[in-house]
């Protein structure tokens, strides 16, 4: 198993304690496509920021790759982060002072890249992505399709094992909620990136192979979804 | 930390796209420099143009002018008048040895001097060849007197630049020329313009200098002398002979020796002195000013950073999300700090130098306003230093903030 997570919990205490993952028992295994549902609050994107480093956990074992992830110095989280992980947040979380392509290459920058091949390796991601017109563009004059096609893009130049997504299609319309998953899909399918992706929408769940429910706290139920027939809006819309 | 061109070239992007809140955060440093240095340049300047009053004038001197008395003595009564007498300076010359310089002085206000039909009002003051030791006059035609006009009481003048500049408005070499006084026709030998205000006895530029002897006769003043100035020589300190001059004087005019009213001795050297400390406290009030302005802007923006900062949270925490270690985020903090300071600093020096020199154009170049290049590379040193310390507070909470920051709505 890539992922490994046995008894995992985790209590926020500002003010009242609020006990929010309650035992996660979970093993996610090299190139699968997963998804996470559940109800609002449940906690699921306490744990997508655990898997992917942003956030500690106060019990229980997380094992990445055969690597324990437990009080690991800062040095080695941003390694970690940098390297390993890619991060695809709900509301894009550009830097809106820096075009598309200068958010794209921002993770090389931290790996010590040279700007000039930081800069080729962009342009050719997002050149893959469509995006090749955009990239001169400030995230303010993107829309919500671009962004997010420039968040994945951001998050894969480091080519990353695991790409982790917390409501990727949240602020998108249902044709680029559509497209966002198909750029999903295609990764898996091609490059073999394991992706994990929060949502709360069936039809995003139903493009995955494979949807964790998480109730409470704790892991519910887990269906195999192969035939991607788990939506009642049929295989290729998400109804919003 | 790394110090490549990348890690400049980031810096400065993060400043250049955020003109608004850069400039608000470098002003504080900019005006507090700018202040710090024209302050700086500008006391000097006002010193310098004030000194200019006291050109050629010896620090060391002392006048004595007659008063009337306010105590009797071995029979006089109070509120007798009496004269200094030309005697006095022998007896003052041998009594007092260390005094370089004992010489008199007539002076006379009120005056009209004519050539032709220009008329210019003035004063007169008669004096000795050695009066230079007292007021070193800036001769730009002919020569001072010399003691051989004094001795021969030849009819000749030195003028100050007013008096020339009205009785010869051609601007002409006037010596040779002659100039009439009280009916008197006067050669002039020379054009004194000395700067020097300090004169108590009237403007230097308005003065008709004339032999002493010859001042003499005309006020028609017999053995009296208006007053009589002293110069001590190199060393010497003219507090601690002031009591020795009032007592061979008083002697000898039979003064009271306790009256000090009857006696009026100006220590010009208490004067300087006192002028000296006048600058030493502005000079004192222009650091306290200067330096507290520039503190008060290093803290300004050791706070908008700190402002900042959390305004950038969500910024910081994506950049922590992709990979940068608090190493990185403190760096960057820091360096921006730095950057930041240290132009808006240099815009400060530039914008205070270029105000200084239009003060010295504006004052035709008679005081250097200009700051030293030592001064304003200490200045700079001086503001790289508080940009370091300014961004520290902002640098160590930058460094606290977590990757889950990230998700901070906005
Ligand atoms: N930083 C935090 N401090 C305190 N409480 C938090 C914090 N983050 C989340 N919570 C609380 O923990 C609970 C779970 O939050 P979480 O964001 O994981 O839910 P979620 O399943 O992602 O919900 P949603 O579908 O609305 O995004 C919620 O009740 C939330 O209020
Ligand atoms: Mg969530």
């Amino acid at each position: 198993m890539l992922i490994d997570l046995h008894n995992i919990h985790k209590t926020y205490n500002n003010g009242q304690p609020l006990h929010v993952l309650k035992g996660i028992d979970l093993g996610i295994g090299e190139g699968e496509f997963v998804s996470i549902m559940g109800a609002s609050g449940s906690g699921k994107s306490t744990l997508l920021n655990i898997l992917g480093i942003l956030d500690n956990y106060d019990e229980g074992e997380y094992w990445l790759d055969g690597k324990l992830i437990k009080n690991l110095s800062e040095k080695e989280a941003a390694h970690y982060r940098n390297r390993m992980i890619g991060f695809v947040f709900q509301s894009f979380n550009l830097i809106n002072f820096k075009t598309a392509v200068e958010n794209v290459e921002l993770p090389l920058y931290y790996q010590g890249v040279s700007r000039k091949k930081r800069n080729e390796l962009a342009m050719h991601f997002l050149e893959h992505f469509g995006l090749a017109d955009w990239a001169m563009h400030y995230p303010n004059e993107l829309s919500g399709g671009q962004k997010q096609r420039v968040a994945i893009a951001r998050a894969l130049i480091t080519n990353p094992r695991i790409l982790l997504a917390d409501e990727p299609t949240g602020a998108l319309d249902s044709k680029t909620s559509v497209e966002v998953m198909d750029l999903l899909t295609e990764l898996n399918r091609t490059e073999k990136v394991t992706i994990i992706v929060v949502t709360h929408e069936s039809g995003v769940a139903n493009c995955t192979d494979k949807i964790i429910h998480i109730k409470d706290g704790i892991i519910g139920e887990t269906t195999l979804n192969e035939q991607h027939k788990a939506s009642i809006f049929g295989t290729t819309t998400i109804m919003k | 930390m790394k110090f490549d061109t990348d890690t400049y070239r980031e810096i400065l992007d993060a400043l250049m796209r955020n003109k608004r809140r850069s400039f608000l955060t470098g002003f504080g440093i900019f005006w507090g420099l700018f202040m710090l240095l024209f302050l700086i340049g500008g006391g000097n300047g006002l010193k310098q143009l004030l000194e200019k009053n006291f050109e050629g004038f010896a620090t060391n001197t002392v006048i004595i002018a007659a008063n009337e008395t306010t105590k009797p003595y071995k029979g006089f009564k109070e509120g007798r008048s009496w004269n200094l007498q030309y005697k006095d300076i022998e007896r003052l010359k041998a009594m007092v040895p260390e005094l370089e310089v004992v010489t008199p002085l007539l002076p006379e206000w009120g005056r009209t001097a004519t050539r032709d039909e220009h008329n210019a009002s003035c004063s007169v003051k008669g004096v000795e060849a050695d009066y230079v030791k007292v007021q070193a006059p800036t001769m730009k035609f002919g020569r001072y007197l010399n003691q051989v006009d004094v001795m021969h009481k030849r009819k000749v003048c030195v003028i100050g630049e007013r008096v020339w500049k009205t009785l010869f408005p051609d601007g002409d070499d006037p010596c040779g020329q002659y100039i009439c006084v009280g009916g008197i026709y006067y050669q002039v030998i020379g054009v004194d313009v000395c700067t020097s205000n300090i004169n108590l006895w009237g403007n230097s530029a308005d003065e008709v200098t004339i032999p002493f002897t010859v001042m003499s006769d005309i006020m028609n003043s017999g053995d009296k002398v208006g007053v009589i100035c002293t110069v001590g020589g190199p060393g010497v300190n003219m507090n601690e002979l002031e009591g020795r001059i009032r007592q061979v004087i008083a002697r000898q005019h039979y003064i009271a020796p306790d009256d000090k009213e009857a006696m009026r001795l100006l220590n010009m050297e208490v004067m300087f002195s006192i002028i000296d400390n006048l600058f030493r406290g502005i000079n004192f009030l222009i650091w306290l000013v200067g330096i507290g302005t520039l503190l008060a802007g290093a803290i300004g923006v050791s706070n908008i950073m700190l402002v900042v900062v959390r305004e950038r949270t969500v910024e910081i925490g994506i950049r922590r999300a992709i990979g940068a270690t608090p190493r990185d985020i403190l760096t960057q903090i820091i360096l921006e700090g730095i950057v930041l300071t240290t132009v808006a600093g240099m815009s400060g020096i530039v914008f205070s130098v270029l105000l200084l020199n239009l003060f010295e154009v504006i004052t035709k170049h008679q005081a250097v306003f200009q700051i030293q290049f030592g001064t304003a590379v200490a200045a700079l040193l001086l503001l790289m230093l508080l940009g370091l310390l300014a961004g520290i507070a902002p640098a160590y909470r930058a460094m606290h903030i977590k990757p889950v920051d990230a998700m901070r709505d906005e």
